[in-house]
């Protein structure tokens, strides 16, 4: 019996100790978010709640919370209701995989890539059951948009995994990792341009800007959240940010060698593993912000171009072409 | 050949990407023109038409004469005046109402006046939750007068030399 108790308390204190602290880092991701295009805008950002505006999501949370939960009259109130929460807990469950530093992970699962696939491609549901539910044309047509474009992406991002997983040997993300130490051999440097592929396939996948056609103000006021308000809102809002986080996490352990130190000499080796692993999820989310404040709006044939005719034909060669080197010069992981 | 080759290496290194998000990296850097406002705030012409303001003479006599040339000009008509001679015999008004809420900020009543007493002052922030509290009488013309005259003074001595 107390053996149980223990062991359900631990589970619950490891997911705790996950979900604290990476709801805290999405409301200060919008923060980040807010302040790197207001700079790159020469704008200061948000700067009166606080110093420098940091108690800012704070309030913006607050403000949602005590907000009404509007069910519009045609909506499918079970399926409104499911839709954000399907989103949001899609987007916390991925991380029970990720590595925070050697051995530091929740649950060390040997196909842990998969695992993350599989979960990233669900998130589709959750947009679509809003679009559906909300009976609006403008909300299904970005749910439509969307689970279009995170098929289309999704097929590019899988064989850009592909690619190291032939390089790692392994689908166990902690693996993974171990395969980038030493010499600075993280996989950003031989497979550099599927990192720069990744990056943009990432952005469609997590429908951010220049792909974030789902929720194109401009033509669908804004997507299949339109219907939404107060909680569940946020809930997607939530969602939406902490699936960026989680794609800014698999870009960091794919490409550059999630917990490892940049040099295994004596400053960088002092600074813990998961420190390193937050700087560059930090790094990879400065990259979608960066792409918000740089790059205008694709058209949607535009996008659809790219994922198809683009991403698609050149993953498929890189996979060939690492999967020929490794042969041809005996690389093979056993 | 030539060309096309250039254009694949364009295509190929992402040119027009790269030179974009560099331009953006660099922006950030800059320094940002946000204004903090109501912290910090522009600077105002001296001859801003804002808020209006009677005025009075240092002695304390206001400078009114009620010549109604202010009235007559004003082209949104949000001016009413009335006077009459005073037992020392000099002129002065009994009712000096400006509707703000017809003005139009033109600047002629001030042009108008002979004797500098009707202007306008530096103050823009003086919006109300009711209608009825921009209808200004003399009371509040005079008030106005004398929580400005300051800056009033300072404004038209920096003007004069361009008149």
């Amino acid at each position: 019996m107390v053996d149980q108790v223990l062991t359900i308390a631990i589970i619950v204190g490891q997911c705790l100790l996950i979900v604290v602290p990476l709801l805290l880092g999405v409301a200060y991701t919008t923060w980040a978010e807010r302040k790197v295009i207001g700079s790159m805008q020469l704008r200061q950002g948000p700067m009166t709640v606080g110093p420098w505006g940091l108690l800012q999501p704070i309030a913006d949370g607050a403000k949602l919370f005590l907000k009404e939960t509007v069910v519009p009259s045609g909506a499918n109130k079970v399926v409104f209701l499911v839709a954000p929460m399907l989103t949001f807990i899609l987007s916390l469950i991925a991380w029970a995989v990720i590595p925070f530093g050697d051995g530091l992970v929740i649950s060390n699962i040997n196909v842990g890539i998969l695992y993350l696939f599989a979960i990233s491609s669900l998130g589709v549901y959750g947009i679509i059951m809003a679009g559906w539910a909300s009976n609006s044309r403008y909300a299904f047509l970005g749910a439509l948009r969307s689970s279009a474009q995170m098929v289309s992406y999704e097929i590019a991002i899988g064989l850009i995994i592909i690619c190291v997983l032939i390089s790692a040997g392994s689908l166990n993300l902690s693996e993974i990792v171990r395969a980038q130490s030493g010499d600075g051999f993280w996989y950003i440097f031989p497979h550099f341009p599927m990192f720069v592929l990744f990056v943009a396939s990432i952005l469609a996948e997590t429908n951010r800007h220049p792909f974030d056609l789902p929720e194109d103000e401009a033509s669908l006021v804004t997507g299949y959240n339109v219907e939404y308000s107060s909680m569940a809102f946020a809930l997607f809002f939530l969602g939406e940010y902490a699936n960026m986080i989680l794609m800014s996490a698999i870009c960091a352990i794919l490409f550059l060698g999630g917990w490892l130190p940049p040099f295994e000499m004596a400053p960088f080796t002092w600074i813990p593993g998961p420190i390193w692993f937050i700087l560059k999820i930090c790094f990879v989310l400065f990259i979608f912000f960066w792409a918000r404040a740089t790059l205008p709006r694709y058209r949607y044939d535009q996008l659809m171009r790219l994922g198809w005719k683009v991403f698609l034909p050149l993953s498929l060669l890189w996979v060939v072409l690492t999967a020929g080197f490794m042969l041809a010069f005996d690389l093979l992981p056993a | 050949m030539a060309t096309a080759l250039d254009r694949a290496a364009k295509t190929f290194l992402l040119q027009e990407l790269v030179s974009g998000f560099w331009l953006t990296f660099r922006y950030m850097f800059r320094k940002k023109y946000t204004l903090n406002y109501p912290y910090e705030k522009g600077p105002l012409s001296p001859r801003f038409r804002g808020e209006h303001a009677l005025r009075r003479y240092p002695n304390g006599e206001e400078r009114c004469i009620a010549c109604k040339l202010c009235e007559a000009i004003c082209p949104a008509q949000a001016i009413t005046i009335e006077g009459e001679p005073r037992p020392d015999g000099s002129r002065r008004t009994t009712r000096y109402d400006i509707d703000m809420t017809k003005c139009i900020y033109c600047g002629y009543c001030e042009e108008a006046c002979p004797v500098d007493a009707i202007v306008e002052g530096p103050n823009y922030a003086f919006s109300s939750f009711t209608r009825e509290e921009l209808f200004y009488d003399k009371e509040k013309l005079l008030a106005n007068g004398e929580r400005w005259e300051r800056e009033i003074a300072a404004n038209l001595a920096a003007d004069a030399p361009y008149r």
